[in-house]
């Protein structure tokens, strides 16, 4: 089923997604990959606050090219989500209702996902340059030294992605 | 003795490293246009029409078709009666990095330690294979090589009683579990032979091959069209989300072994096969 919906979103309207709906987000989301994820498990574990309330967003794990004279931003595809798997399931348990990637997942998030009632997203990987035309603005928000994986707000119009793992757990890639 | 100098090797490799990730290669997109047109999956066939898409607003608005543009990979071939001037060759590769992923707006996606980790912020160093020929020509084979498809790549040390169904189900154990990860649909460099690492760099160089030819040795080109079969009839499909574009090709390449061995390196690419070749 084909979905447009605004992000942040509620608990009930990611309960009603289902593995397999093609989604179109139109909001704000955040993005954050390995190195972030790994600051941000740092700050949690020394009682810091983390760069934003995850409380109800949707992170996606992306890490984009620089953008030219002109552009919001560069290529920005997802990358392969399971490689944030460590650090997840203590993101879920924050609030954090949606996650955008590409890839398997382990149990432990599976899990997460289920007990929160949360979705999981894939971006097609390796349309960076379409998914590009779909963010409005970009800012980074914080660990600007890390560059490419610095923590960045977005407002996306119309971004496509695919529900992989819904709140009751269908998971579009295990399939037969 | 021919002189090349390295500021010709500088620019060169910077424009090579814009080139790549802005452009596929024909055996690539060919292979892109055919499967969309083919696969009959409803959603694979929506995700191949978004890689369409991608790869036409990439050449277009000048935005690197996927946002890893990898890490920078060369094949050099030097022609024994070549004298570089002006510097190190080597030095000069990773200079045209330096140059091309900076003012390119390429990713930077290197770390200076594996476990310290801290960006170079300039895509460097590259890594590098040389290869020494008769002749006075150098000629660069640039391969970006993004890590979701790498991180899914594999080596086995098969016995020699494996044979051929060996190799065969190391391949399709190593695309089976690189699933979604590695983008698909993925291109396979397969490595048979050698050493340990010679196994390795056969599979990177099978990946720099044409798409849309096979190995000039026949039992090898039957192993490759075996092999895509088989590959596209495990329903990963585009995104992963089942169908029959699982792989738009496989390329092996093969090594003379040693009697007890059968060493088999599979290298997993994505769809974005990036390559650029020059002579200079
Ligand atoms: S696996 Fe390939 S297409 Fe996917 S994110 Fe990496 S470089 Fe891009």
């Amino acid at each position: 089923m084909t979905k447009q919906i605004n992000v942040p979103f509620s608990r009930e309207e990611a309960k009603s997604l289902r593995a397999g709906d093609y989604v179109y987000l139109t909001g704000t989301i955040y993005v954050a990959r390995d190195a972030a994820h790994k600051r941000m498990s740092e700050a949690l574990a020394a009682g810091e606050p983390l760069p934003f309330d995850v409380k109800g967003q949707v992170i996606y794990y992306m890490g984009p090219t620089p953008a030219r004279e002109g552009q919001v931003i560069g290529s920005a595809g997802p990358t392969t989500a399971s490689r944030m798997d460590k650090y997840t399931p203590a993101l879920l348990d924050l609030g954090l209702l949606g996650m955008i990637g590409k890839g398997k997942r382990s149990q432990a998030v599976l899990d997460g996902i289920v007990r929160n009632g949360c979705v999981y997203f894939a971006a097609v990987g390796g349309a960076g340059a379409l998914l590009s035309m779909c963010i409005t603005e970009s800012e980074v928000i914080a660990y600007d030294d890390l560059g490419a994986e610095a923590v960045r707000k977005l407002k996306v119009e119309n971004f496509p992605c695919i529900v992989v793992v819904d709140s009751e757990g269908t998971n579009l890639y295990v399939r037969g | 003795m021919r002189e090349i100098s390295c500021e010709s090797i500088i620019q060169t490799v910077a424009e090579m490293c814009v080139e790549a990730n802005l452009h596929l290669t024909e055996d690539v997109s060919g292979a892109l246009h055919k499967a969309a047109a083919c696969e009959v999956n409803p959603l694979g066939k929506q995700i191949l029409a978004s890689l369409e898409e991608n790869l036409e607003i990439a050449g277009r608005e000048n935005i690197p078709i996927c946002q890893d543009t990898g890490m920078a990979v060369f094949f050099v071939t030097i022609g024994q009666e070549v004298h570089i001037t002006g510097g190190s060759l080597t030095d000069a590769i990773n200079e045209g990095v330096r140059k091309g992923y900076t003012e390119g707006y390429l990713r930077k996606s290197v770390v200076n330690d594996p476990l310290l980790r801290v960006n170079t912020k300039d895509n460097t160093p590259a890594v590098i294979h040389y290869d020494i020929v008769p002749g006075d020509a150098l000629k660069l084979t640039f391969a970006p090589k993004g890590f979701g498809s790498e991180n899914m790549s594999k080596l086995y040390m098969l016995k020699p009683a494996d044979g051929v169904e060996g190799v065969e189900e190391a391949v399709l154990s190593a695309v089976r579990d690189a699933g979604p990860n590695a983008c698909p649909p993925m291109v396979i460099g397969v490595g048979i032979g050698g050493t340990f690492e010679k196994a390795a760099i056969l599979a990177k160089t099978a990946l720099t091959r044409n798409m849309s030819e096979h190995s000039a040795l026949p039992h090898i080109a039957e192993l490759e069209e075996r092999l895509l079969k088989r590959i596209n009839d495990l329903d990963i499909g585009p995104g992963g989300f089942g169908g029959k574009t699982t792989a738009f090709g496989i390329r092996v390449e093969t090594y003379p072994t040693h009697i007890a061995g059968l060493p088999v390196a599979v290298n997993i690419c994505c769809h974005v096969n990036r390559h650029s070749v020059r002579e200079l």
